[in-house]
């Protein structure tokens, strides 16, 4: 567990999609590790610039749409052939082509489930309260039209006072100290 | 033809593609964000809004009315006896069921497509369907006597140790639809949460900021999140695209599995499908050329959306006339005497008026005039041909379940329908129903999703490192 006081990072704003990429880069290539953006909408050239390319969220949804095409297509079978076997014009019990239909359908249910609440998971959401909701700033622009720069305070490399003079000379438009 | 050649200097035409806008000039991340989030958090409800609300809200109370009566006396208050078993319940479900299937159609289709046109009409079309999936839920379950006891059609373990039987396409449609409606829910609501941050990062008074808070989830707009996001967004679209393939085929083998001429025949799938889209495009019109208006929102759903809905109507609309040739055909084709007299009835049967104003609304009018630009982009032409194709399609649901059980097999057992009044009640108060959930909809939650927009903008481009020092 991360310290829950004390200085949670340093948090840039930039005016422009542009800007933001450029200073990650910048600090990713500068040994930067615990470091994320902070965008309005989804940015890929900021998460490729942090170095974050892949995600397990498809891995997620292959295992639900696996898992619901297994449950409702063996429920079927259990359900026509053991627990209430029905006779109907002579039809094989085991009759699989008729229970592809809904086996398909779980496939889809589940996979989409595994897919949006995965992607919750993973995220670590819903948590309501995060440090960075403290910055004076964040919450005015985070979500409207400004992009952020976050270092976190616990990369190695940090320093309150070093790094907030080498956040400065990638040319934000402010540098503040987010707190816990 | 480019746009620029039929209408030079036009401000709506971008001159570098010749095409129509897809986000009106000048819109900057602020502007939009401002634009949408001021419709929800205002305190101050339009006057049209509340009247309109009050008219979908006496819908919705007949809807209350025609049910609580029909839970005390029973389905026999309906329209339905034999041989029309399946009367206004079942036309009303597919309806409804296929208005919903645009929604999805635009959410994740044309997504997968990188149609990016399609952002700024994606919300609410997709909330369109969660509500039109509603009224289509409940025509069904009161359709089957008891609604009390619809848990049935679940495959549950119960003491009285029966199963559902899973060779019927009637069951099938129980998975189908209450996966349809899962998933357009889930997709919907995790397509609002980066907005839902928005409104509650802007909202004012203590309410709406710890509703919007809870709703949000906490969302950040963390790039390593943004990229999870993305990724489920567009596997949930790729789910949801054969899913609502599946879902009106579902529904059409509820028809075509049955042995009875005009039912039987295997056109139905795709051609219910593309009625299906046709019928739900008509109804996005229906409702966002209204909304445009009387929000100011031309600059986010444009001319270019109108033309291009204009376009994907046409090109539904003669998959639909090919489906209505083939009926016509196979019943000739087919040689079989009960198929060649069902086609006959249905065109000049007792009931043959119903054929006729099918191929009117359906083809006729859409598909003659459809092709021209002028009129794709003239508001009120499009709402007109909006309502005339959501009619044409319902009397399409019509003519194919009523014209097709009225004179069956046997001279002996043929009758006729008609509607009772608790029928047009039912059906109207469906549509006051889906009025009023849209309207909350439309107050309470943001109608075009912001972040969607701010992709497309200039704004979002990534310049180079080069240009950016350039001052470019």
């Amino acid at each position: 567990m991360p310290s829950r006081e004390g200085t949670y990072g340093l948090l840039a704003e930039f005016d422009t999609p542009s800007d933001l990429v450029r200073a990650a880069r910048q600090a990713r290539q500068d040994g930067w590790r615990r470091l994320d953006c902070y965008t309005p909408y989804p940015v890929e050239e900021a998460a490729e610039a942090i170095g974050f390319h892949r995600n397990k969220v498809p891995l997620l949804t292959l295992v639900g749409a696996l898992m619901g095409l297994a449950a409702m297509f063996s429920l079927e079978t259990w359900i026509a052939t053991l627990a209430f076997p029905l006779n109907i014009g002579g039809r094989p019990l085991y009759s699989w082509p008729a229970f592809v239909v809904p086996a398909y359908e779980w496939t889809i249910l589940w996979a989409g489930l595994s897919a949006a609440f995965g992607m919750l998971a993973l995220n670590g959401l819903p948590s309501l309260y995060h440090p960075l909701f403290n910055a004076p700033n964040f919450r005015n622009g985070a979500t409207t039209d400004k992009f952020f720069l976050c270092l976190e305070a616990l990369d190695p490399k940090f320093d309150l006072v070093e790094t907030k003079e080498y956040l400065e000379a990638l040319h934000p438009v402010s540098v503040v100290e987010v707190e816990y | 033809m480019a746009t620029r050649e039929v209408k030079p200097g036009n401000p709506g035409i971008d001159p570098a593609t010749g095409e129509f806008r897809v986000v009106g000039l000048g819109e900057t991340f602020q502007s939009v964000t401002e634009k949408i989030t001021r419709i929800v958090l205002t305190p101050h409800t339009p006057l049209g809004w509340l009247a309109v609300l009050g008219l979908g809200g006496g819908g919705a109370t007949a809807l209350l009315v025609a049910v609580t009566w029909l839970f005390f006396t029973g389905v026999g208050i309906w329209g339905i006896t034999q041989p029309v078993a399946w009367g206004f319940a079942i036309i009303n479900f597919v309806w409804w069921i296929g208005i919903g299937h645009a929604g999805t159609l635009i959410s994740a289709i044309l997504l997968l497509f990188k149609q990016t046109w399609r952002n700024s009409i994606s919300r609410f079309a997709e909330a369109m369907t969660i509500f039109a999936v509603v009224c289509a839920g409940m025509f069904p379950i009161l359709h089957v006597g008891r609604p009390w006891l619809g848990y049935w059609l679940f495959p549950y373990p119960n003491s009285m140790d029966l199963w559902p039987q899973f060779r019927s396409p009637l069951l099938w449609d129980v998975f189908a639809v209450s996966t349809y409606a899962t998933i357009s829910v889930v997709f919907w609501y995790i397509g609002m949460v980066p907005d839902l941050g928005t409104m509650r990062d802007r909202a004012q008074a203590p309410l709406a900021k710890f509703a919007y808070g809870i709703l949000s989830l906490g969302w950040r707009g963390s790039v390593r999140h943004w990229m999870r996001y993305e990724t489920a967004s567009l596997l949930l679209a790729g789910l949801a695209t054969p899913l609502v393939l599946s879902v009106h085929t579902v529904i059409s083998f509820d028809f075509a599995v049955a042995v009875l001429p005009g039912w039987h025949t295997t056109i139905f799938p795709p051609y219910f499908v593309a009625g299906a889209i046709y019928s739900g495009f008509a109804m996005v019109l229906t409702l966002a050329i209204p909304l445009r208006k009387f929000y100011h929102l031309e600059s986010m759903v444009t001319d270019r959306h109108m033309d291009n809905m204009g376009k994907v109507m046409l090109a539904t609309g003669f998959i639909v006339a090919y489906g209505y040739g083939m009926e016509a055909f196979m019943a000739w084709y087919s040689a079989s005497h009960w198929e060649s007299f069902m086609f006959w009835n249905r065109m000049f049967g007792p009931m043959g008026w119903s054929y006729w104003m099918l191929i009117l609304f359906n083809l006729v009018i859409p598909l003659t005039t459809l092709w021209s630009r002028k009129l794709r982009t003239n508001m009120s032409f499009m709402f007109f041909i909006s309502i005339v194709v959501n009619i044409g399609m319902w009397f399409e649901r019509f003519v194919i379940v009523v014209t097709s059980l009225y004179r069956d097999f046997l001279p002996s057992s043929w009758g006729t329908y008609r509607a009772t009044r608790w029928d047009y009640m039912t059906f109207v108060g469906t549509m006051g129903l889906f009025t009023t959930l849209f309207l909350l909809f439309v107050r309470f939650l943001p109608m075009i999703p912001m972040n969607e927009i701010r992709m497309i903008l200039p704004a979002a481009k990534i310049k180079a490192k080069a240009a950016v020092e350039a001052g470019d």
